[in-house]
Parts: C-alpha cells; sequence; structure tokens
C-alpha cells in the first residue's frame, strides 16, 4: 500500500503543493521532493494525454545556470551532445557522465532565447541538482573557468502541458508565438502575466510545452494553464513515458546501482564524439569494441506485470538480463516493461522469459514506442 | 473523503474483508482507492489452504503490488474468474463484483478480526 502524508520533514515540496492538496491529489516522495503521485487516476488522467491534454506539475525538477566567457566550455565539457549546435533558444537532451562513460543523470540543456546574466539553463532530474551544481563548479575551478554557475532550482516553478490539444491550449494562454516553436525550441512568452521559458518539449510522446516560471507566479500560472485541462500527477507520467520508452534517470539506469553507458541506455544519438567531454574515450572504446547489454523494450504475453528488478531469462531459463521499468500499457491495457538483456538477445521479435514471483511468463521483445505515433 | 464499510463484514489491519456467511474475502473500499486502478490480481487454486494471516494472492494497480491475506485459516473453495479479464472490478464493486475467493474456516476464528465498528476507526 503506498504511504501516505506521514513523510519525513527534510522533503522539498513544490511551489504548488497547497493547490494540489486542495486537489485532492495522493502524493508520494520522489527524488527527495513530496510530489502528487495522483489527482484523479492514472488511467483517467494517462487518457487525457492522450486524447486531449494534462498539465503536471514537473517543479521537482532542478534548474542550473550557466553563464560567463566559458559557459559552452564548461557545459562540453560536462554533458555528452555538442552544446555548439545550439542557438539562441535551442534545447538539446544530452547524458551526463563519469570518466568511465557511466551516466550520473540526463538532462536538457537550454540556450536561453535573450541573455541578461545566464546564457545557458540545464535541468538535471530530481535531487540531481545539488549533485551537478557541485560538479560544475568543481569542473570549472580545477580547470580555471571563467563561468558562473547558479543552482536555482528552488527560485524556479515547472509544469508540463501534453497532450494533442496542449498547443491550441498554451497558444491561447500566451500571446500565440509559442505556435511557431519548433520541437525542443524555445522563447519568453507571458502567461497570466508571469514572464514564463516555454519550451517546445515533453516526456510523454505526445505535442506539448514545458513552462518555467518564478515560483512566486506559480499560482498564476497553474491557475490559467489548468483551466480545461487535466491534472495529471508523476504516476500518468511514469505510464506515458513508459510507452515511448523514455528513460528515467535512477530507475532505467543509476550511477551505484545500475550504471549504465547512453550508448547501453539507447541514447548513442545524445551522444557526439566529436565533442571533448568526460567521460568520451570510455564511450569512444564501447563503440568500437560493441555492447554486451542493451536497452529493450518488452511486452509481456502472459497475465502479469513487469516489474522494476525483475529477472530475464532466455526460454533455456539462463539469466540474460533485467527489468529496469515495467507496468500494465494504460493506452494497450497491455503488460510493458524496459530493461536491459545480454545483445544476443535484443533483436526485436526474440522470445524471453520475465520472473514474475517466481514464474518465467514469455515476453517479446519489442522496439519502443509501444504504441502508434 | 469517506469509505464504505459494511457491517456484517470482518475486516483485517491490512485491509481485507471476509463475509462471515459465504466465507467471500476481497479487498477494502479503502485499500482499492489507496492502490488506485487495478491492473492485474493473481489469486490461488481451488483446495488450496492458507493459514491466517498467509499471502494467498496478490492485487496489483499500476503502481503498486500489494499482497492480499487471509483473514482466518482455511480452504479456498471457489475463485473469481471475472477478475482475470475485468480486474477494475475490484475498484468498481470492492465488497460485490470484486471479491476474491471463497474460504471454507472454522466460525471460532473470526473473534480475531477486526468488527466494521473497529476497522472504520483504522482508516478515519
Amino acid at each position: 500500500m503506498p504511504a501516505d502524508d506521514a513523510t519525513s520533514m527534510a522533503q522539498r515540496t513544490p511551489p504548488l503543493y497547497g493547490r494540489h492538496e486542495d486537489r485532492g491529489a495522493q502524493f508520494t516522495e520522489f527524488g527527495g521532493w513530496e510530489m502528487p503521485v495522483e489527482f484523479d487516476s492514472i488511467q483517467t488522467e494517462h487518457a487525457a494525454v492522450r486524447e486531449s491534454a494534462g498539465i503536471f506539475d514537473v517543479s521537482h525538477m532542478g534548474e542550473i545556470e550557466v553563464g560567463g566567457p566559458d559557459a559552452e566550455l564548461l557545459l562540453q565539457r560536462l554533458t555528452t551532445n555538442d552544446v555548439s549546435q545550439l542557438d539562441r533558444g535551442d534545447a538539446q537532451y544530452a547524458a551526463i557522465t563519469d570518466e568511465d562513460g557511466v551516466m550520473l543523470d540526463d538532462t536538457v540543456v537550454y540556450r536561453l532565447p535573450e541573455s541578461d546574466d545566464a546564457e545557458y539553463l540545464f535541468v538535471p532530474n530530481a535531487g540531481h541538482d545539488d549533485q551537478m551544481y557541485d560538479r560544475w563548479t568543481d569542473y570549472r575551478d580545477a580547470h580555471d573557468l571563467s563561468a558562473t554557475v547558479d543552482n536555482v532550482t528552488g527560485e524556479y516553478g515547472m509544469v508540463a502541458v501534453q497532450g494533442p490539444d496542449a498547443p491550441d491550449l498554451v497558444a491561447a494562454r500566451t500571446d500565440g508565438s509559442v505556435r511557431d516553436l519548433g520541437r525542443f525550441e524555445a522563447t519568453y512568452a507571458e502567461v497570466a502575466g508571469v514572464e514564463c521559458l516555454v519550451a517546445n518539449s515533453g516526456y510523454t510522446g505526445e505535442a506539448g510545452f514545458e513552462v518555467v516560471f518564478p515560483a512566486d507566479g506559480a499560482g498564476a500560472v497553474w491557475d490559467s494553464l489548468a483551466n480545461d485541462c487535466q491534472p495529471c500527477g508523476l504516476g500518468a507520467r511514469d505510464t506515458l513515458r513508459l510507452e515511448y520508452g523514455f528513460l528515467l534517470s535512477g530507475q532505467d539506469f543509476h550511477a551505484e546501482d545500475n550504471p549504465r553507458t547512453p550508448l547501453e541506455a539507447g541514447i548513442g544519438f545524445a551522444v557526439d564524439l566529436d565533442t571533448e567531454f568526460v567521460g568520451r574515450a570510455a564511450l569512444q572504446a564501447q563503440q568500437e569494441t560493441g555492447l554486451d547489454e542493451e536497452f529493450v523494450g518488452l511486452v509481456l504475453d502472459e497475465r502479469g506485470v513487469p516489474r522494476h528488478g525483475y529477472e530475464i531469462t532466455s526460454e533455456d531459463g539462463d539469466t540474460i538480463g533485467e527489468v529496469t521499468s515495467g507496468t500494465m500499457s494504460p493506452t494497450l491495457g497491455e503488460p510493458i516493461g524496459l530493461g536491459y538483456v545480454d545483445a544476443d538477445y535484443a533483436d526485436d521479435g526474440t522470445t524471453v522469459d520475465v520472473v514474475v514471483r517466481g514464474t518465467g511468463k514469455q515476453a517479446t521483445i519489442t522496439e519502443p514506442p509501444f504504441i502508434d505515433q | 473523503m469517506s469509505f464504505d464499510v459494511p457491517d456484517d463484514l470482518y475486516y483485517l489491519e491490512s485491509h481485507e474483508w471476509i463475509d462471515p456467511d459465504t466465507g467471500r474475502v476481497g479487498i477494502s473500499d479503502f485499500a482499492q482507492d489507496e492502490l488506485g486502478d487495478v491492473v492485474f490480481v493473481e489469486l490461488p487454486g481451488e483446495g488450496d489452504e492458507y493459514d491466517s494471516d498467509e499471502s494467498f494472492g496478490v492485487v496489483e494497480s499500476i503502481k503498486a503490488v500489494s499482497d492480499i491475506y487471509a483473514p482466518v485459516s482455511g480452504t479456498v473453495t471457489d475463485i473469481n474468474d471475472d477478475l482475470a479479464d475485468r480486474p477494475e472490478l475490484v475498484n468498481e464493486d470492492p465488497f460485490g463484483d470484486g471479491w476474491l475467493v471463497e474460504l471454507e474456516f472454522d466460525d471460532a476464528d473470526l473473534e480475531d478480526l477486526l468488527t466494521a465498528d473497529d476497522y472504520q476507526d483504522q482508516i478515519a
């Protein structure tokens, strides 16, 4: 049974906590934050995002601003993608790796539409902001770079408005220029009188926007955008991203518990080996020798639900991998999962078993997304 | 939020109920609400025997896997086959069509269980 609200005193709470409480949300601890997991039901919220629109409070995501003459260089050295490709208002997905190429986190790097203090903003996952702030400042100081690094996580809130109706909805609440944004482009726009960074991006596979705003404007922004829009919790956020096979930091990879390189985790598209970054040599070597294990999707052919930590075996019963995420897909009504398997078993259509409470259940390796795009 | 707690049933602290007349066992209205959308129910076979407080199956929602415990010692005489295709019955009608199993048991064992009033106090 999920924990009720008797949680630890040290939890961080989003600026919209009171609004969620009034709306009857159930909460959960995630990455040190007390966040809404469910407002109505996960199935209802999930369906709203696939069919119309939903709004998520994602203020648990970190925000770190980077500025100064060496800002680009610092980000180039500490993220796997090519930051020099970013024009103003562009965003980019990247991994953050250590010397061994192991992912510490994944992130989106924004080159801000206009520069006043900071040139860049990057968004680490919940609970990683302090670690990344230290990583950025340590590297800067060790290499004598001239860059400002500010962890502004507590000063900002963030929401995601996602679904086929999200563009109309967000355009109606702004001056409409957000319609012109391409995928992974951002602009400044006012929502309910609050200046926001609005990016065409998300974690659901649907059209939509992510909106960053000063914490003291959070209520006004939420009230404006959540009008005629289903509020959604982290439960639906998880089922939505799972149907598209998007990674969840800490669950599908974890620096200590499940160390993975971005190549193993299937996000080689976010790695540019022509740039110089921490972990590059290790990834180059792995690229040359090939992968022992690969990140795959699977669909269970029998009744049951694959879950984090369940063993994956071959039909002969040999252990070949482990499930890292799984759920009953609300869209398909079928059990789906993500995980790592021996590369010999990673081809689409391969039959494997997932061990559910001691019993092998047949599953088929299926490349995500699990639903039609 | 208030939850149904029918007077004629007995309860476990872990949110299972048993009907003393029929031996039917299920999870409470409170429990189904906490779990959220139930997507899979794993039940024992007819004739299986369980001690009280022993896990006899699993109810899975999208967000959680929850063991279900036998309120009393007994033998499974029937299982709710409808749940294989319609696990959502546990949410929709936890004390009715969403029942899980029927147990043959000794009435004396009911003394150890919570009454509706006791259980109501627990979830209040």
